[in-house]
C-alpha cells in the first residue's frame, strides 16, 4: 500500500483522468448538442481563454510567479495566426482597387507600397503555425532570463510583466501601417481556401479547439506529475531550499514562464481561426488581468477548475453585458474581492472542501475492492488546497 | 595565487563588509576531511555570515574560500551544492505542501536540469536510498505525511535527511538542535555522529552541552574575527573566550 502511495498515488491520477474525461464530454458532447451554432462559437471563444487559465495555473498557481501580462502571449499568438490569414484574403486578385494591390488592406490605407519583410514569411502556413508558438514562448524567454536571472520576483514582476503588455498595445496602435492599429487584422476570410466564416467551419473549429485544449491539459497534467511539477511547488514555498539543494531555480521559472506563453498562444491562435479578426483589446494590461480573475475564479491550484472558471466568468460577462452593459465591470471587480477573501482557491477549492468527500464516498461504495481504503487514507492527509486538481 | 592545501575547506582572509560594517572580517580557518567542526560565539559575532559566504548566498568582499582546492566565492550557489557543499538553514526550511517522500526526493542529485527534472523517473534506487534516509532521520512512518504536519524537530531532521540524501562532502548546520526537546537533541546527537562517516561537518551551535558532545574541534567568533581556536578543552578555559563569550 505505502509502495503504491510513492510511486504516486494511482487512485488520484484515474481521479485526475475521470474528471478530463468529464469534462471533454461536456465540452464535446453536451455543449455542441445544447447549443445553437452562434452560442456554441461563443463557447469556442471562451474555450480559447481557458489556454491562457492553464498556463496561469502552473505559472501562478504551481509556481508563485504571478504574470499580469498573459495577453501578451495570447494577442502574440493570435496576430501570428492573423497574419497568415490576412495574406492569404489579400490576394491581388481580391484587392486590385487598392493601389498595391496584394498587400493587406490596412497597409494600402497607410500608404505602405511594399509587404515589410517580416510578413513575408507568414505567406507559409507551416511557418506561420510554428511561430504561433514560437514567438510568444521566445519573448517570454528572453523577458524571463532578463527578470529570474537578476532574481527579479513577486509583485515586481507582476508589474513588469504588466508594462510589457502595455508596450506591446501602444507599439501595435501606433505601428498602424505594419499592425492594423487599433482595429487590429480584421476580415480574415480562408484558410488554405477554407472558408473559416461558415457555420459549418465554426463547428469544425470548436472541436478542433476543444480537442487541442484537452491536449494541452493532458500535458499540463504531465508537467505536474514530472519532479518538475513538484520542485515548482518547491521554489513557490522555500526558493532557497530549492536553489542550496543544487538546482538553478531561475531556469525553471523561464521554463514555467515560456511553457504558460506557450499555451496562452495556442489559445490566440485558435481565437482569431474561431472569431476572425485579433485586435490590440486582446493584449493589454484589461484583458490580462481578466484572464487571471478566470484563472483565480476557478482555481489557481486546479487545470479542470481553471477551465470552468474561464466558462463561468465569460458565460456571466455575456449574460450580463447583454442585458445590464453598465453592471459588468462591477460585477466583475466584486468577484475578484469575493475570490480573494471568500474562497481563495476558486471553485475547484469549494469543491475539494465540500463536494469531493461524498463525491468520493459514494464511488468507494460502488466498488467492493481494496483500493478504496488506500485512498481514503491519502486524501485524509492531504489537505483541500493541494489535491485541487 | 595561495598554494592548494590537504584541507577540505580553506578559508582565508575572508571578509564582507555590509555598507562599511565589516560583519566578517579577515577570518581564516580550515577543516580536515572527517571533521566536526564548531562555531561559537556571542550573538552578530558573524557565524551564520560565515556559512551564508561559503554556501554563495553572501558574496565575499575579500579573501578566498577553498573546497577541495576549487575556489568558491566566483561560483553560483548551485554549483557549490554540486561540487559538494550541503548547507542546512537555522528555521527549518523545507516545502510544506510537499510530502515527505517528495521533499526528500526532490534532494536526491539526479536530474536537476529543468529538462532532467522532466524525465526523471522515481525508481527503485530512488525509493530505496529516501527509505535508507528516512530511517536514519526517524522519518520512516511519515513518509507520506506533508511535512506541514511534522513538528519543529521532526522538521529539523527532514532538512539533515535532505542534505545527506545529496551525500555532500561538507555539510554545513545552522543551529541543528534550537528548539528542541532534550530528547530530540539526545537524537539529534546520535544523528550526527552517525552521519560524519565520510564527511566533514560545520556547525554554528550555542548549546554548549550539545557542543561538547559532538565537536572535535571549535572555532569562536567575535565581532567577526576568531577569538579562539582548538578542542573544546582549550576553548573553554581560555580567559578571552570566558569574558565575552562563556562567561555570561
Amino acid at each position: 500500500m505505502k509502495q503504491a502511495i510513492q510511486s504516486g498515488s494511482p487512485f488520484r491520477v484515474t481521479g485526475e483522468m475521470a474528471g478530463v474525461l468529464l469534462l471533454a464530454l461536456f465540452i464535446v458532447v453536451v455543449l455542441p448538442l445544447g447549443l445553437d451554432t452562434f452560442r456554441l462559437n461563443m463557447v469556442g471563444k471562451y474555450l480559447t481563454y481557458a489556454f491562457v487559465a492553464l498556463g496561469l495555473v502552473l505559472c501562478w498557481g504551481s509556481a508563485g510567479i504571478l504574470s499580469l501580462g498573459q495577453g501578451i502571449f495570447f494577442g502574440l499568438g493570435g496576430y501570428c495566426m492573423a497574419m497568415f490569414l490576412k495574406l492569404e484574403a489579400s490576394s491581388p486578385e481580391a484587392t486590385k482597387i487598392q493601389s498595391t494591390p496584394g498587400i493587406p488592406d490596412f497597409m494600402d490605407w497607410n500608404q505602405l507600397t511594399a509587404l515589410p519583410w517580416f510578413w513575408e514569411p507568414f505567406h507559409s502556413l507551416t511557418f506561420s503555425v510554428v511561430a504561433v508558438v514560437a514567438v510568444p514562448a521566445l519573448l517570454a524567454f528572453v523577458v524571463g532570463l532578463a527578470m529570474f536571472k537578476r532574481r527579479v520576483g513577486g509583485v515586481y514582476f507582476a508589474i513588469i510583466t504588466q508594462a510589457f503588455a502595455a508596450i506591446l498595445t501602444i507599439l501595435i496602435v501606433g505601428q498602424q501601417g505594419y499592425t492594423g492599429g487599433i482595429n487590429g487584422i480584421t476580415d480574415l476570410r480562408t484558410l488554405k481556401g477554407w472558408d473559416i466564416r461558415t457555420d459549418e467551419a465554426k463547428l469544425v473549429l470548436y472541436f478542433v479547439n476543444a480537442a487541442l485544449l484537452i491536449g494541452c491539459i493532458l500535458l499540463c497534467l504531465y508537467v505536474r506529475h514530472s519532479k518538475l511539477g513538484r520542485i515548482l511547488v518547491a521554489l513557490r514555498d522555500k526558493e532557497d531550499r530549492v536553489r542550496f539543494s543544487g538546482y538553478d531555480v531561475a531556469n525553471f521559472k523561464i521554463f514555467v514562464f515560456c511553457f504558460a506563453a506557450a499555451l496562452s498562444a495556442v489559445g490566440g491562435a485558435m481565437f482569431t481561426l474561431q472569431v476572425g479578426f485579433m485586435s490590440p483589446s486582446f493584449v493589454g494590461i484589461v484583458p490580462s488581468i481578466e484572464m487571471v480573475i478566470y484563472c483565480a475564479v476557478g482555481g489557481r491550484l486546479s487545470l479542470l477548475g481553471a477551465v470552468y472558471g474561464t466558462l463561468l466568468v465569460n458565460w456571466a460577462k455575456t449574460l450580463l453585458s447583454e442585458s445590464f452593459p453598465e453592471l459588468w465591470l462591477f460585477a466583475m471587480g466584486a468577484l475578484f474581492i469575493g475570490v480573494v477573501m471568500v474562497f481563495p482557491n476558486g471553485l475547484a477549492g469549494l469543491y475539494q472542501q465540500y463536494l469531493a468527500p461524498h463525491v468520493k464516498r459514494a464511488l468507494s461504495r460502488g466498488r467492493t475492492i481494496a483500493p478504496a481504503p488506500a485512498s481514503a487514507t491519502t486524501s485524509a492527509i492531504v489537505p483541500p488546497h493541494t489535491a485541487a486538481d | 595565487m595561495s598554494n592548494p592545501t590537504d584541507y577540505l575547506l580553506a578559508v582565508e582572509g575572508l571578509t564582507v563588509s555590509f555598507d562599511g560594517f565589516k560583519a566578517v572580517n579577515d577570518l581564516s580557518f580550515y577543516v580536515d576531511a572527517n571533521e566536526i567542526h564548531v562555531i561559537i560565539g556571542p550573538n552578530g559575532a558573524g557565524k551564520t555570515t560565515v556559512l551564508d559566504l561559503i554556501c554563495g548566498r553572501t558574496r565575499a568582499s575579500g579573501g578566498s574560500i577553498k573546497f577541495r582546492n576549487k575556489e568558491l566565492t566566483a561560483m553560483k550557489e548551485h554549483e557549490i551544492v554540486k561540487a559538494g557543499v550541503g548547507r542546512k538553514f537555522q528555521n527549518p526550511s523545507i516545502y510544506d505542501d510537499l510530502t515527505v517522500f517528495e521533499n526528500l526526493e526532490i534532494s536526491f542529485p539526479r536530474g536537476r536540469s529543468v529538462f532532467g527534472a522532466l524525465a526523471f523517473k522515481r525508481d527503485a534506487e530512488v525509493r530505496d536510498r529516501v527509505a535508507e534516509i528516512a530511517e536514519m532521520i526517524f522519518l520512516t512512518d511519515h513518509l507520506d505525511q506533508r511535512a506541514e504536519y511534522l513538528s519543529h524537530g521532526q522538521k529539523q531532521w527532514l532538512e539533515i535527511g535532505m542534505l545527506l540524501i545529496q551525500d555532500p562532502e561538507l555539510l554545513m548546520l545552522d543551529e541543528p538542535v534550537a528548539g528542541m526537546s532534550v530528547n530530540e537533541r539526545k537524537k539529534t546527537a546520535e544523528l550526527l555522529n552517525k552521519i560524519i562517516q565520510n564527511r566533514s561537518v560545520l556547525v554554528i551551535e550555542h548549546d554548549m552541552k550539545f557542543v561538547e558532545d559532538i565537536a572535535h574541534r571549535v572555532t569562536v567568533l567575535h565581532q567577526g574575527k576568531i577569538l579562539s581556536e582548538g578542542s573544546m578543552e582549550r576553548v573553554k578555559n581560555d580567559p578571552k573566550v570566558v569574558e565575552v563569550y562563556l562567561g555570561h
